[in-house]
């Protein structure tokens, strides 16, 4: 983008507030909401992490400054600090390290989706016949209502007494004798969850990526390297995987920071598990949502809120500095 | 392209497994909604039957002098299958049981000797009263689609509001409200976005204003920005000005997200200059060349962004769950969520409001799917 501008030649300051007069029509409207809606909230998230603010109705002013008060970096101190207790060193909100775990166990799903959504896209770049109707298809679950999509596996998982859900009603076919309560037990809610992320998003955007990236690849390589005696799957490891490196960088970010922030895994669990059982499938979303508006406690809410800002962005920055030596560019 | 001999072969087995692994895939992918499509199409009765049956049927039953009796056929399994769990003697008149094939029966009751029942058909021994043993019999089962489930849920009892819709005095039930607020919802979101977004798109993209670069770049560093990061203190603000339970709370937050100006702004860059140059000349304001030029250059890539704002708001979940709790105001999504929570283990009434909710969503898809998947790979590659 700086490129076409440093082209034109600089305005004098006459212009330049006509050249901004006349872009303001333009900006306004969208500057504005972005501003309150957008741009101010991510600033104030970080002022509210720093206060111990509890939303109450409020009638003036004075009332707010009573509800919110500067407690510096003591939300983090909560979230984050261990004390001594009987000689063991113990975490102050050891719900947060819990369900900071589960995200991160629930995020075991990623790189199978992502080694599925390659696989699935080397396929579906075949010149085959009728091949859209299956990207379509592969396509159904992420266009789809989550809240739907939430319902219909909790009845797909569902085991009760004397009532089998469709997988178990599978697993006893196959000769499971003992399938488990998926939703209702601790080891087994979490792989569940997994289960389902793998059916929404192996066919997903991940795939959509992935071949938009294959569709790049330039044929001439191919036609050289099979001259040059090169098997299907010496082509596939000396020229597609390095050349979709850039696509695979770019789809492990994404996916990564979508883990992190789970709101497919908020919805599943507000709706199919309630967090539980005992916490078990409970993700920093849903402990997130669960300050701020059951119990009120934005200020605290903010600040785990924060946390997850600082874990996507160091990830990110990591990613950036370290993850690109692995990228191949043409 | 040049193909050595032996290449086709090896063309032809990967098209294959391409193919088959494609269909295995896709068969997997389509099961939750068939299974949807299925339990919402059950009679209450047989919504959870172990195994599970894909095509609803349930027992088929008929009138005998006034009772209802299950309908069953009378087969000879073969074998002494029949013996094991009756014993020969106590039904004399089973001697020859090639003589009950292919009878079509109506069960009146059961007894120790076993079922007692009626012949309904083949005509020459209709009326005609035996004992069967259980084991003989196969209860006939008739497909039948219980439409009504679909009422049920659109109906969604204990979901009645009556209040005004922008003058009008709305008086709906159930799902009707639900679908109201989500088209008109989704509706000005979309518009929204796609209008204001288009126009900052054409700012940064086509004008020069001081700070241009530097504005761009606070609009790109929140697309990194975890949405619950902006939705608290937004959340915050609306309470405490009391604007939850608001339409203007459900549609005016989420309309301004970076990425529909960055979108069109990537688009907008590649449209070629000179085609504005020349209108320019003849004297076109900006806001000329922004509505007869790019906007018109400019189609597939709204189109794009209507398809995936469309979609996104029509599916958001944690937004109107946070700022809407009154249920006259509840969209398709939570709609359905507390719909959920009075309906608990009624799965056909659930399955067919899923069904509701989802269908709209699919049409919008399958129109807009070539737009979307484009953009996609769009904001996708250059992001």
């Amino acid at each position: 983008m700086t490129q076409q501008l440093a082209d034109a030649p600089p305005l004098s300051p006459r212009r330049r507030r006509a050249a901004a007069l006349q872009a303001l029509p333009f900006l306004l409207p969208n500057i504005l909401g972005f501003l309150i809606f957008t741009f101010l909230p991510v600033l104030a998230c970080f002022g509210l992490s720093l206060t111990d603010y509890r939303l109450a109705p409020i009638a003036t002013l004075h009332d707010l400054r009573e509800q919110m008060r500067f407690v510096g970096l003591g939300n983090f101190g909560q979230l984050l600090g261990f004390h001594h207790e009987g000689g063991r060193l113990v975490a102050n909100d050891a719900e947060f390290w819990r369900y900071l775990g589960n995200t991160l166990f629930l995020m075991l799903g990623i790189p199978i989706s992502i080694a599925g959504s390659l696989l699935l896209a080397l396929l579906l770049n075949q010149q085959l016949r009728g091949i859209t109707i299956f990207r379509t298809i592969y396509f159904l679950p992420t266009v789809s209502s989550a809240v739907a999509v939430c319902i219909v596996w909790k009845w797909i998982f569902h085991q009760q007494p004397n009532e089998v859900g469709l997988l178990n009603s599978l697993l006893m076919a196959l000769g499971v004798s003992n399938p488990p309560d998926w939703l209702g037990s601790m080891q087994w809610a979490k792989p569940a969850f997994i289960i389902m992320v793998l059916w929404l998003g192996i066919g997903g955007y991940n795939c959509v990526l992935y071949l938009a990236g294959l569709q790049g690849v330039p044929q001439e390589l191919y036609e050289a390297a099979a001259l040059d005696g090169a098997g299907p799957w010496a082509r596939l490891r000396h020229i597609t995987w390095p050349l979709l490196s850039p696509t695979t960088f770019f789809v492990v970010t994404m996916s990564v920071i979508a883990g992190l922030q789970g709101s497919f895994l908020f919805t599943a669990a507000f709706l199919m598990t309630g967090g539980g059982p005992a916490g078990a499938t409970t993700t920093l979303m849903l402990y997130i949502y669960n300050y701020a508006i059951a119990w009120h406690q934005l200020g605290y809410a903010a600040a785990i809120a924060a946390v997850l800002f600082c874990l996507v962005f160091s990830f990110t920055l990591i990613n950036w500095r370290y993850g690109q030596r692995l990228v191949h560019y043409q | 392209m040049t193909r050595r001999p032996g290449t086709t072969r090896v063309r032809r087995a990967i098209n294959a497994i391409a193919y088959v692994t494609l269909t295995v895939v896709g068969v997997t992918m389509l099961v939750p909604f068939a299974w949807m499509v299925s339990t919402s199409l059950k009679a209450p009765a047989y919504a959870v039957e172990f195994p599970p049956r894909w095509i609803p049927s349930e027992p088929d039953t008929v009138e005998v002098s006034g009772q209802t009796c299950a309908v069953a056929t009378v087969a000879d399994r073969g074998g002494g299958r029949g013996s094991k769990t009756s014993n020969g003697t106590s039904t004399p008149r089973l001697l020859d049981s090639s003589t009950l094939r292919n009878l079509r029966v109506a069960i009146l009751r059961y007894s120790p000797q076993g079922a007692h029942v009626r012949v309904l058909s083949p005509s020459s021994r209709v009326g005609e009263e035996l004992v069967v043993p259980e084991t003989q019999l196969h209860p006939v089962r008739i497909v039948r689609l219980h439409w009504a489930n679909y009422a049920d849920a659109w109906h969604a009892e204990g979901v009645r509001v009556r209040d005004a819709f922008f003058g009008l005095v709305r008086q709906a039930d159930g799902f009707l409200v639900f679908y109201t607020n989500s088209i008109f919802v989704t509706i000005c979101i979309t518009i929204g976005t796609v209008f204001t977004s288009s126009l900052a798109a054409f700012a940064f993209s086509r004008l020069r204003f001081p700070g241009r670069d530097a504005i761009f770049l606070g609009y790109l560093a929140t697309l990194m920005v975890p949405a619950i990061v902006i939705m608290l203190p937004v959340y915050a603000l609306l309470s405490n000005l009391r604007l939850t339970n608001t339409y203007a709370a459900l549609i005016f937050p989420p309309m301004f997200s970076a990425y529909g100006t960055f979108l069109l702004r990537q688009f907008f860059m590649t449209i070629p200059r000179e085609l504005e140059d020349a209108a320019i000349i003849d004297g076109a304001s900006p806001f000329g060349v922004y509505r007869h030029i790019i906007l018109p250059l400019s189609k597939p890539a709204l189109a794009t962004l209507t398809t995936f704002v469309f979609l996104h708001s029509w599916n958001d979940f944690l937004w109107p769950l946070m700022v809407v709790d009154r249920l006259a105001l509840k969209t398709l999504p939570i709609g359905l969520a507390h719909f959920q929570d009075s309906y608990t283990t009624e799965y056909h009434v659930l399955m067919a409001a899923s069904v509701i909710v989802m269908v709209p969503v699919l049409i919008v898809f399958l129109i807009g799917q070539r737009y979307f998947v484009r953009g996609i790979a769009l904001s996708g590659m250059k992001g």
